[in-house]
């Protein structure tokens, strides 16, 4: 997807402004930011200093006011809402705090939801679902729904939806805030395999130490801007 | 373009999380069948009007009236109009002579079954060729009137509605009383709403010497309407207007149709626009309910298209299914029913059975999918359009 020399998530002076009422609310202030193909980088921050926000900008879910985002070749910020659509389909795989698993939906079936934007048939679509679900731990959970599986089971088929489709970058958003320790802990060894294991580019948000502790790299973001060392 | 398979696929997924929110969604169903039950029921009414003053209208039948008369109630002939008539060419004959029938038109007043109360009943007076020109008139109890007496048959409809109009009871007519000896069918027509009499018996009791208002003719086939009513228009000695049994039912039919059809499209539009709010209010709260799942969705790169697809089929299947259980309500409950209102025209009562055709329903189903897209749509967009970070944080 990119020339190896350049970083895979590239982020040149991005600045993003809410309008709270009559108020401009500034949460990113010119940020700059690279990030390796096969990288883990961890995204720390306090609450509010904007780490969903750029997280939401990196995955086309949101655009900068100004400035560049550029994932492999595609500047993510000048792409029109269907293309973005189509292009986090393809390049993307999200992992939620919440896991937001389609209740109504066997585990097998939220799994197999981004596999519909492609172009496999269902029996294709079958062996990627059970390849996923393998790669996490789960092979025989295809017929569970959600509300019959723990915290970490979710957590573990949201993981195998974000990676069905061997997206170029996987995002996630606080992937253990919902979680207990030995839960959580298992989830990060199962990010760090796929880093490791499978060369996949993370970028994690998260609250907790011990979490960004698995990743590669650690940045901190703190009013508006990124430092490799927390703020005091 | 977004793959049907695609829509149809996301569809079936948001299908599948309807029974969590079941509560809303059958009040939503049962809003919408009591409108469209309603607007069945009403259109019923129009709709079996209509078909009893049609149903008659054979095409090789001819009604003669004087000219100027919008009814046979304004109209006026004598012997000798009759006479012409009878000899104009284009009229069936059999060895006794022209298929016609010389008829005097009277109003009654008896008191209807249901209430007690009276109001106005038609009394026809017809010559023998009657049972022949109009060809459907059955005796499905006692006899025909013999000519010459105070004996009257009534049709099955008057019957129904009216008291004191069973076979061996007494009507009263002017200085008289006349027995009734027959119950008649007219396939449903408008004839089953009347009471019929010898015409020359008729005709003293109310005075008439040998007038009538109307002559209703059987032609040797339909085509022959033309050369019939060409002939006696341009006669000399006859002032007269003539159209086809059909036309002139259709004619007779039509302010009251459109009356009660007016009537029922205006309640059921006013109901509909409740519906219409219970059915946004619905998906409204569907979407809202589904904000997370819809925002992810979108996260994962399914469009607008999808989405919007699948929240107004939702809608859609809900208001087809309370359509169908409306329609379905008012089939059991009213096709078939037997009720009597005033024709204007000849201001006396009608009976006629409610009439839920195929038709009917599936004009039914059509209205309940319009409350259906109407009360989607914009519930629909809101969906596609809800900021998809937001979304996702939605708990």
């Amino acid at each position: 997807m990119n020339a190896s020399s350049q970083p895979l998530v590239h982020i040149h002076n991005v600045t993003k402004t809410f309008k709270r009422g009559f108020e401009d609310l500034h949460v990113l202030a010119g940020l700059d930011l690279a990030v390796q193909e096969a990288e883990f980088l961890a995204l720390m921050g306090p609450s509010g200093s904007g780490k969903s926000t750029l997280l939401n900008l990196i995955g086309g879910l949101d655009r900068p006011t100004s400035g560049i985002i550029r994932i492999g070749e595609d500047r993510v910020d000048q792409l029109s809402d269907r293309q973005q659509a189509l292009w986090r389909a393809r390049h993307i795989g999200f992992v939620f705090q919440f896991y937001n698993l389609l209740p109504a939906l066997s585990a097998g079936h939220n799994v197999e939801l981004p596999l519909l934007l492609t172009n496999l048939d269902k029996a294709g679509r079958r062996r990627h679902v059970a390849a996923a679900l393998a790669a996490v731990g789960l092979p025989d959970c295809a017929s569970q729904f959600p509300r019959t599986l723990s915290g970490g089971e979710q957590q573990r088929v949201g993981i195998a939806r974000a990676i069905v489709t061997d997206p170029t970058v996987l995002l996630c958003d606080e992937p253990t805030g919902d979680l207990d320790r030995k839960a959580g802990d298992e989830i990060l060894t199962l990010l760090q395999k796929l880093n490791k294991d499978f060369g996949k580019t993370i970028i994690m948000v998260t609250h907790d130490p011990h979490a960004s502790a698995r990743a590669s790299r650690t940045v901190y973001l703190d009013k508006g801007r990124l430092s490799d060392q927390p703020s005091a | 373009m977004t793959r049907p398979s695609l829509l149809l696929s996301v569809a079936l997924f948001n299908l599948r999380s309807l029974p969590e929110r079941k509560a809303a969604a059958i009040t939503a169903a049962i809003g919408i069948a009591g409108v469209v039950g309603v607007l069945v029921g009403v259109l019923a009414i129009a709709q079996g009007f209509q078909r009893a003053m049609t149903v008659a209208g054979a095409p090789d039948v001819a009604v003669v009236l004087r000219s100027g008369a919008d009814s046979e109630m304004t109209s006026g002939l004598n012997r000798a109009d009759t006479r012409i008539i009878g000899d104009a060419p284009g009229v069936a004959r059999t060895a006794n002579g022209p298929l016609t029938t010389a008829e005097l038109f009277a109003i009654i007043s008896l008191p209807k079954r249901s209430t007690g109360t009276d109001a106005n009943v038609p009394l026809r007076g017809v010559e023998p060729g009657a049972f022949e020109v109009r060809g459907n008139i059955k005796i499905v109890r006692g006899r025909r009137f013999a000519t010459g007496r105070n004996e009257v048959i009534v049709g099955a409809g008057a019957a129904h509605a009216f008291a004191g109009l069973d076979v061996g009871q007494h009507i009263k007519v002017g200085q008289n009383a006349w027995e009734v000896v027959g119950i008649f069918t007219a396939g449903g027509g408008i004839a089953e709403s009347e009471i019929w009499a010898d015409t020359a018996v008729l005709q003293p009791a109310y005075q008439r010497d040998d007038n009538f208002q109307s002559v209703s003719v059987k032609l040797e086939s339909a085509a022959a309407f033309q050369e019939f009513s060409k002939f006696l228009t341009n006669h000399p000695r006859l002032s007269v207007k003539v159209m086809r049994q059909a036309e002139y039912y259709a004619e007779q039919s039509t302010s009251v149709t459109r009356f009660i059809t007016t009537i029922g499209v205006f309640i059921a539009s006013l109901m509909a626009l409740g519906a219409l709010f219970g059915a946004l209010n619905t998906m409204y709260s569907a979407v809202a309910a589904r904000t997370r799942e819809i925002a992810t969705l979108r996260a994962l790169g399914f469009g607008s298209g999808p989405v919007i697809f699948s929240v107004l089929l939702e809608s859609v299947l809900l208001s087809l299914a309370g359509g169908g259980l409306g329609a379905a309500a008012a089939y059991f409950l009213f096709d078939g029913y037997r009720a009597s209102t005033i024709n204007w025209q000849t201001f006396s009562q009608v009976t006629f059975a409610f009439n839920v055709s195929p038709a009917l329903l599936g004009k039914a189903l059509g209205f309940a999918t319009l409350i259906g897209i109407g009360g989607g749509l914009f519930p629909a967009i809101r969906a596609a359009r809800l900021p998809i970070a937001a979304g996702l944080r939605e708990s």
